[in-house]
């Protein structure tokens, strides 16, 4: 018996080790008419060239591909293992829209997918197109932030957030390639390219091959935009601006953490606006603080290719008119969030006192961006709802939606004055939190776990705003919302805001595994929170849950009810036209 | 919302900055003390700049308190002295994001791992610069050489 289980077990992952045929892009792959992209197939075994045989609708592919693919004998993984044979095809492109089905045979090995290529209107629906993306917006921080910053009396909101009065308009499903689960580089990549790829991957197919760089690409909205349009592009972030999110508008890499490598494709595409943190990897190796392993000065790169520098918020003030294109940079790393930033003075603030917020950011952005008379596309990101929703640190997370919200705000008064303007909001992928009540200092012991009020016994928050800045006047109120994950690391739950700086809820030990950080272990009230993910996991994850996603302006009607996140990449590209040339 | 001014960042320092007393090895040693908010005079978004004290102290006898990071292989020669006890990278997965005030040190003689939220106390000899670990690529900043360390 024992031996039979052993022989299973060794099936089991041998025939788990067998890659199948690969056609990139994948079946059910949908294609911008006229857009370049990468073809690769990638075989089991080792083959003879003469042996492959590819069509495309039953013709010769190079007939309808228009080019001869190189073919690669052995590819080879880590430590040579060895991959098989590959067929690679580089930055070809398909006029006609249609059904396209591939048919790969080579050996005893054969593979079929059909792509569809879509083509867009003539004449573009929308001048400008503002696409808001709370990183990990999940309908929690949304319900949180409206109590928060406009408090509620028996049972109604006291107010509306700017996103309250954008239409809802799809559910928006972010599953990666290779995952039902999913990350900001594989579901940004998605609504900025218009196909869905693998965990951590931006604008391309994941591949086999160990190497970063050479995965099967296809292109994003600011090539497009580029190739088509004579538009504007601004990407504005309060993450460092090579992270996946801000990445996504322009990059191409199996690897979100290859940051240095995207900042020359940033400088590759040249935005006309570039705003966010991140000056780390822009600063040769040399430069105390840099984060790069080479000598490029990109500072400088980007401003001999005709960018003004700014490094805090009094100079982008003085530089918002500023002639060219616009750099700014105001934090090595990630920029601190609103609470720290505006209110508390803690995370890195001491550091870089002056950081502009992403209302100020965005203001900027817009102005510079609307005086091109052919439009602009402008990608705003609340980075740090996601970044702060990591830690479990919600009470961060939640003032970042506001301050979001707050852009939402300054795009509906753009919009306003321009209708010709299409507006996005939305999430890339959602965080497993919920509101389940509230906390209040007032019940009566010591155990907080015994404050925490639920159903009836929650009553309402008492939050303020005296100073109508939206914000409440302070976290620490004596009854506030109880926000809790649904997954997480080993951590201490304290019941309370984190005033003294973000939270950390684990650290790691020599058996890299995370551990509750004791930090918060005698704080009074604390209770061990056991952890429900593996232990390699550092913080909350993100929810496969469906993101909402709220649009208002032509082309709005292009979004409805169930769709692929990679199907909203079509319907901007029918707001703009890509498919049709407008260059002249 | 109103500005609260008291932080973790001055509390750290402070708790740093009391005198070292009843630690009988270290009232022998000579090491100059050095704290993580002297590491830099100025930070800016266009680099750092080393502070005056660390460029004095450049080529002698060092001491500094912290937390060991978790090594990044286990046989790397050297580990990651960060200011408050810290995950590799809280919210990805690259080497790259670790924060601007850690100091790589190079042991003299293999010590055994202590636990992340233990105080440790380490000597060696400053050196500021940068400087990639031939074995595994880290760029460092700040290092203590032929280092010893000692929990606290």
């Amino acid at each position: 018996m024992r031996m039979i289980f052993a022989a299973l077990a060794a099936t089991t992952i041998l025939a788990g080790a067998a890659q199948a045929t690969t056609v990139y892009p994948l079946d059910r792959a949908t294609i911008l008419a006229g857009s370049p992209f990468d073809f690769k197939v990638e075989l089991d075994k080792q083959v003879k060239a003469e042996d492959v045989k590819i069509t495309v609708n039953g013709q010769d592919y190079k007939t309808v591909l228009g080019g001869e693919a190189k073919f690669v004998e052995l590819e080879k993984g880590k430590e040579d293992k060895a991959l098989g044979s590959a067929i690679i095809l580089r930055g070809l492109t398909i006029a006609a829209p249609g059904d396209y089905k591939v048919e790969v045979s080579a050996g005893d090995e054969t593979k079929s997918v059909t792509w569809n290529v879509y083509g867009t209107g003539d004449a573009p629906k929308a001048k400008n197109v503002i696409f808001l993306i709370g990183d990990g917006l999940s309908v929690a921080h949304r319900t949180a932030a409206r109590i928060m910053s406009k408090g509620m009396t028996e049972g109604k909101a006291n107010g509306r957030l700017n996103m309250d009065d954008v239409p809802p308009a799809a559910f928006i499903g972010t599953s990666a390639t290779n995952a039902v689960a999913t990350d900001s580089a594989n579901t940004m990549s998605a609504y900025m390219t218009g196909h869905k790829t693998a965990v951590n991957a931006i604008g391309v197919y994941a591949d086999r091959t160990p190497d970063s760089l050479d995965d099967p690409r296809v292109e994003t909205i600011a090539e497009a935009v580029r190739r088509q349009t004579k538009k504007s592009i601004g990407i504005v972030a309060t993450a460092e601006i090579e992270d996946a999110t801000p990445a996504a508008v322009v990059s191409h890499t199996r690897n979100r953490n290859d940051k240095a490598d995207i900042v020359g494709m940033l400088l590759d595409v040249k935005p006309e606006v570039v705003l966010g943190g991140g000056s780390a990897y822009f600063l040769g190796k040399d430069v105390p603080g840099s984060k790069r392993k080479d000598d490029k000065d990109y500072i400088k790169l980007f401003q001999d290719a005709g960018y003004k520098l700014a490094t805090d918020k009094n100079e982008l003030a003085a530089n918002a008119s500023a002639e060219g294109n616009l750099l700014g940079l105001f934090h090595t790393g990630n920029m601190d969030v609103t609470l720290d930033r505006e209110f508390l003075k803690k995370g890195t603030v001491e550091k870089f006192p002056n950081q502009p917020g992403l209302v100020q950011m965005a203001t900027v952005a817009l102005d510079r961006l609307s005086k091109n008379p052919d439009g602009f596309f402008l990608m705003v990101e609340g980075s740090s709802i996601d970044k702060m929703s990591h830690p479990l640190d919600w009470d961060r997370a939640v003032v970042d939606t506001i301050e979001f919200d707050k852009v939402v705000g300054l795009a509906r008064e753009f919009q306003k004055a321009n209708p010709d303007t299409l507006i996005v909001v939305t999430g890339d992928h959602t965080h497993g939190v919920s509101i389940i009540g509230t906390v209040d200092d007032e019940k009566p012991g010591t155990e907080m776990r015994e404050k925490v009020g639920t159903y009836a016994e929650a009553g309402f928050p008492n939050y303020t705003d005296e100073n109508g800045d939206g914000y409440p006047d302070k976290i620490d109120v004596t009854r506030r919302l109880f926000i809790a994950a649904n997954n997480g690391p080993d951590h201490y739950e304290t019941f309370r805001p984190k005033l003294d700086g973000p939270f950390v809820p684990a650290i790691q030990n020599e058996k890299k595994e995370y551990v509750a950080n004791e930090q918060y272990k005698d704080v009074p009230g604390a209770v061990f929170v056991q952890g429900n993910i593996p232990k390699s996991g550092d913080s909350g994850v993100h929810a496969v849950d469906d993101v909402v996603l709220q649009s208002d302006g032509p082309g709005s009607e292009g979004f409805r009810g169930y769709m692929e996140q990679s199907d909203v990449y079509k319907v901007l590209a029918d707001a703009f036209a890509l498919g049709a040339k407008q260059t002249n | 919302m109103q500005d609260q001014t008291v932080t973790r960042r001055n509390i750290l320092a402070m708790m740093a900055s009391l005198p070292l007393l009843g630690l009988g090895r270290l009232a022998e040693a000579a090491d100059a003390p050095l704290s993580f908010d002297e590491l830099y005079g100025k930070f800016g978004v266009l680099g750092l700049e080393f502070s005056e004290k660390v460029k004095a102290l450049a080529g002698k006898e060092t001491s500094m308190r912290g937390f060991m990071a978790p090594p990044l292989k286990a046989e790397a020669a050297f580990f990651v002295l960060t200011e408050i006890p810290m995950s590799l990278c809280p919210f990805c997965s690259s080497d790259a994001d670790w924060p601007d005030n850690i100091v790589v040190v190079y042991l003299d003689e293999k010590q055994t791992f202590v636990q992340p939220s233990q105080t440790i106390e380490v000597r060696g000899v400053l050196e500021f610069g940068s400087w990639t670990d031939p074995e595994t690529g880290f760029v460092s900043l700040l290092r203590l050489r032929q280092a010893e360390y000692s929990t606290v």
